[in-house]
């Protein structure tokens, strides 16, 4: 028989419905599997044993009262630990956070809870969120489920990497520059990014507010439109949130492709790309084609300037959101003579580099003289590539491109050059500075036998269109291999 | 695509002992210099965000269109304040307490 | 040389609406400390603002009473400094496009009108309040401040004038006017002993006649209207002796202290000013139609000074106009007197001295007091019929302010009301002037001056209750 924690959160609900199984048996089999891969994947920084159980209990007894909340109802969630959850430890991977327990639930993960979810631990990220590797991690890094001596991505790679791993059916993470489908694409799962707005942000530690949304990491198509269906939708508590209905995900998930026009950006295939990943993309666009799709070769000029235009405007705007990291209210507080000595030691220490070099680019991008060149310039271009991808959808309903640039690299390999790390997103951002949609969906394994993944883009509010792609992209790939090398046992 | 990203552009000079203070992070010598090489590297390939002509183009804060997103002048309740003070890292009875303030903003 | 101050006025208001600018937390004076609070406006982590739509009408209502346009579109920015009782250690205030441009309010001082420009009026929201431990709760002598982040995240509205105003007089009536203002508004309590209502002064001098401006002083810490001018009266002579010395003026902020009478000169550090202001990218834009504007401006109540221009034309002095219009309570007040038959001038000289002077020494507002209109126009009434001489009624109006009743049972009960009865009053004129021969004798041979004596025998002998126009007639009758 199948391992519990192997199973996809559409097969867990079915199991569950039909008693196979209860909701308690099911956390208990991610409990086992978390003890065998812990110590190898660190995905986890806190696990809510108390909070978890009583919840399994809860999901049991509606369950046997008739009470269907969702589909995660009675489904162990791993959330990224820059969800505000109400006193369970929120850090952010930082040590500024350290010990921090929040009096209130983020909006997302309050749905969580009335839907039933089994919220069953805080997983590992790069330091408010900044990062491609969950090696910027105060608490450690967390490691590839496909070979844990390679990154899980980032920076939501402890979902990622809990979710390949089956330390959980579902995680959920945030994507500002490419924190979901990235670790997403490197651990062999699916990931999206839902339209800015989609998914509430009240509750979710910003790291740039105007590129940031929360999404799915989860096994398949059909269990990210299953997650996504519980958090998203209309949040009064967030003035940036989508306030129309949300569209039908399921719509299309069975329809295929016949008829659609699919995309391929040019500036986001072929140089600069792994020449194996961009084999497997171009085998999985003829698929497409061969299932009906028109493929249309396109050009957005302006997106080559998008990573530019990124560096410019996620500093700025997270040296304003770190700025309350001070040492006043909650979290690490260094001694100081006098406030501005304490405040200044206090964030020095409680942050890590990555974060304050953060914080330093955008303070200077924002500083008396250098605005407009920089973070208005930034903003200038950001309209410009909305424009191309507005223009792009003239001609195509999808566009597609790889996820990342390469699969899952060395632990250590580009820490030490922040260029490097940073073009790890190249292909990822462009949807976070338009705005739009889009999703990893895992179509192979490379040489080294590690994951690669498929990029689908769609306009706003396109998420029907984009998983009805992505469901056939991942009925094409057939990926069925599960990440079974960080386990101290072979489970299967 | 990654071409652009491994020449310099426009040498950028950044002044990171007065960027370091106005963040309030109080760094060594040796880490502004650090932070000064590294950040005048990222800087400059951002800079190439200039090298496209925007005239006339408004800049977008927003990617979701979206006006008066307004609240109802209605009170709500509010956090319990031993809840709050418990997260504090150092306080005086009912609050919060910091070191003296040397300037008034 | 004669120097001419150019002075620009920026006015911090707060707002009375039930909830903060951004969360449902209460806005209130005198709440228990960091009870008031909520994840938006402790800057909690992960928490997210949301505009209060009634304070963008409290303030597109000010703007409009200031004869500003209201922008299509307006947006919020974050204003970035480091400071432990601003919670985020970002504002969010309103920068390059704020909600009201360019309007005008007409401020009187003495006779004198002048026009005073409105640069603009923006939303912004408070900080919490430091309190400074130590020797005498001076910021510089304290060990460490305590903070209580109640009044954080409350609607502030700042008014920025431009430099048109040009004597520390003229910079208070403009204050005053403001404040008049928002009052009958009714979008604040505007107290500026609690801070509900702040200024600071851009001051500079040039020389008289000429055009270009002198080097601007920011000052601060006034928080009446009379430091006000006395701190501005203060900087115009310390800069015009500098001048007259050969010496520059510093560009700097100058702290007013009260008891020196004195402003003093603030250390500032040169990046403190580099607020590196950017579009809030958590909020949204705020867009007003045409619809919701004229809206928000039919609901607006008559403003001081149009309530000013109907008393002068009512046939007050301008500077009773001045006083009543300016202040809701003694608007309300005066214009039911009025209504119910007060004699307008009568009533007001009564609102601005004796009644004023009466409520200042109990502590009473006027609204919470005995004072209305209608014993106001039933005093007026008993004047006029001279039941009352003027200067009873001021003793009455002291009976009716201590609670005694209405006007007719004060006089009547301090034994007040005024002899008009001839035959009352003539056995005391007889005897009077039966007592005064050598006066009656030269009234006889025409000297009317000795008249005025005379009645104030009788007005002496009949306590004061003899209503001196008939006991004039009787003297005369008698005498002739
Ligand atoms: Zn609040």
């Amino acid at each position: 028989m199948t391992d519990l924690a192997d199973l996809t959160v559409t097969g867990a609900a079915a199991g569950l419905r039909a008693g196979e199984f209860s909701s308690v048996d099911l956390l208990e089999a991610v409990h086992r599997r978390a003890a065998m891969t812990e110590a190898n994947l660190h995905a986890y920084l806190s696990i809510d044993r108390d909070g978890a159980a009583r919840a399994a209990v809860g999901a049991d007894s509606a369950f046997k009262s008739n009470t269907d909340l969702g589909l995660l109802q009675g489904i162990p969630v791993a959330l990224k630990d820059n969800m505000v959850t109400r006193g369970l430890e929120t850090t952010c991977s930082s040590k500024i956070l350290a010990g921090y327990l929040p009096p209130y639930d983020g909006t997302a993960v309050s749905r969580l809870r009335e839907g039933g979810a089994v919220i069953f631990g805080k997983t590992n990220l790069d330091e408010f969120a900044m990062g491609s590797s969950t090696e910027n991690s105060a608490y450690g890094p967390s490691r590839n489920p496909w070979d844990p001596e390679r990154v899980p991505g980032g920076s939501s790679g402890g979902s990622a990497a809990a979710v390949a791993a089956g330390s959980a059916l579902v995680g959920f993470g945030s994507d500002t520059g490419g924190s979901i489908r990235q670790p997403a694409a490197l651990c062999g799962i699916v990931g999206m990014k839902p339209t800015y707005g989609l998914v509430s942000r009240y509750g979710l530690i910003a790291f740039a507010s105007s590129l940031d949304q929360i999404g799915p990491l989860t096994r398949t198509v059909e269990d990210s439109v299953a997650a996504l269906e519980v958090v998203g939708g209309y949040d009064p508590a967030d003035s940036t949130s989508y306030p129309g209905d949300v569209p039908d995900y399921r719509a299309g998930l069975e329809s295929g492709v016949a008829g659609l026009r699919v995309g391929v950006v040019s500036e986001l295939n072929g140089e600069g790309i792994d020449p194996e990943v961009q084999a497997g993309v171009d085998q999985c666009i003829a698929g497409l084609e061969q299932a009906g799709a028109s493929i249309v070769e396109l050009s957005l000029p302006s997106i080559e300037y998008a990573l530019s235009a990124y560096y410019l405007i996620a500093p700025a705007e997270c040296s304003a959101n770190l700025a309350r990291f001070d040492g006043v209210r909650y979290g690490l507080r260094r001694r100081g003579e006098t406030v501005e000595e304490m405040m200044s030691t206090t964030r020095a220490d409680g942050f890590g580099p990555e974060v304050i070099r953060r914080i330093l680019l955008g303070t200077y991008a924002l500083s008396a003289g250098y605005y407009d060149a920089f973070y208005g310039q930034a903003q200038r271009v950001r309209t410009l590539i909305i424009q191309d991808f507005q223009a792009a959808y003239e001609q195509a309903d999808v566009l597609v491109s790889p996820t990342s640039p390469t699969t899952a690299f060395q632990l250590g390999d580009r820490t030490q050059d922040p260029l490097s790390m940073y073009l790890s997103d190249v292909c990822t951002i462009p949807s976070n500075m338009s705005g739009d949609p889009a999703i990893s969906v895992p179509i192979g394994l490379d040489g080294a036998g590690l994951p690669i993944g498929f990029q689908v883009m769609a306009p706003a509010l396109g998420e029907p269109l984009m998983f009805r792609v992505a469901a056939e992209v991942e009925r094409q790939a057939g990926f069925e291999a599960r990440a079974t090398h960080a386990t101290s046992e072979v489970v299967t | 695509m990654a071409y652009y990203y491994h020449c310099r552009l426009m040498p950028v000079d950044i002044d990171i002992g007065k960027v370091a203070r106005l963040a309030r992070l109080a760094l060594s010598e040796d880490e502004l210099n650090r932070y000064r090489q590294q950040c005048e590297v990222v800087l400059e390939h951002a800079a190439r965000v200039q090298a496209l002509p925007t005239d006339g183009v408004t800049g977008t804060s927003h990617p979701l269109p979206r006006t008066n997103a307004f609240r109802d002048d209605i009170v709500t309740e509010c956090l319990d304040r031993e809840e709050v003070l418990a997260q504090a890292p150092e306080r005086d009875g009912d609050y919060f307490l910091v070191p003296r303030i040397l300037d008034e903003q | 040389m004669t120097y001419e101050p150019v002075i620009g006025i920026e006015t911090h208001v707060e707002l009375t609406t039930e909830s903060k600018m951004f969360c449902g937390c209460a806005v209130g004076f005198g709440a228990p400390p960091n009870t008031n609070v909520c994840p938006v406006c402790l800057g909690l982590p992960g928490a997210l603002p949301v505009v209060n739509g009634r304070a963008v009408e409290f303030a597109m209502a000010i703007g409009l009473a200031l004869n500003c346009s209201i922008a299509h579109q307006s947006v919020f920015s974050r204003k970035n400094y480091f400071y432990p009782d601003m919670p985020k250690n970002y504002q969010i205030s309103q920068y390059d496009e704020p909600l009201c441009i360019g309007g005008y309010l007409d401020v009187q001082t003495g006779s004198e009108t002048r026009r005073i420009g409105i640069t603009r009026v923006h939303m912004e929201e408070d900080t919490g309040k430091s309190i400074h431990v130590g020797e005498g709760g001076r910021i510089s002598a304290a060990s460490h401040s305590l903070i209580d982040f109640n009044r954080a995240g409350v609607p502030l509205m700042e008014v920025v004038s431009e430099p048109d105003i040009r004597s520390a007089e003229e910079a208070r009536a403009f204050v005053a006017e403001l404040r008049g203002a928002v009052l009958r508004l009714g979008v604040s309590d505007a107290k500026l002993e609690e801070g509900s209502m702040r200024f600071d002064a851009n001051v500079s001098l040039r020389p008289k006649g000429t055009e270009p401006f002198g080097t601007k002083v920011e000052v601060k810490n006034m928080n009446s209207l009379r430091s006000l001018q006395r701190a501005l009266e203060h900087e115009i002579d310390r800069q015009a002796a500098l001048l007259e010395a050969g010496d520059s003026v510093l560009q700097e902020t100058r702290h007013w202290d009260e008891a020196a009478g004195t402003t003093l000169g603030m250390r500032s550090k040169e990046e403190a000013f580099d607020y590196r202001y950017f579009p809030e990218p958590d909020l949204v834009p705020v867009e007003v139609d045409d619809a919701w504007r004229d809206r928000v401006g039919e609901a607006i109540p008559e403003l001081p000074a149009q309530a000013r221009a109907r008393y002068l034309e009512m046939g007050l002095d301008p500077t009773a106009a001045g006083l009543i219009s300016r202040d809701v309570a003694f608007g309300a007040v005066f214009e039911d007197a009025v209504a119910a038959g007060g004699v307008s001038q009568t009533v007001a000289n009564w609102l601005t001295g004796e009644v004023t002077a009466l409520l200042r020494r109990s502590e009473t507002p006027l609204a919470s007091s005995p004072i209305d209109g209608a014993a106001l126009a039933e005093l007026s009434g008993m004047v006029d019929a001279g039941r009352l001489s003027a200067s009873a009624a001021k003793d009455v109006l002291a009976g009716v302010v201590a609670g005694e009743g209405n006007p007719a049972e004060v006089a009547r009960a301090r034994d007040l009301v005024q002899v008009s009865d001839i035959a009352a009053l003539e056995p005391i004129i007889d005897e009077v002037l039966a007592g005064n021969e050598e006066a009656v004798g030269k009234l006889r041979r025409g000297d009317d001056k000795v008249i005025g004596f005379l009645i104030g025998q009788v007005m002496r002998a009949s306590g004061g209750k003899a209503d001196p126009a008939v006991v004039r007639g009787i003297i005369k009758d008698r005498v002739s």
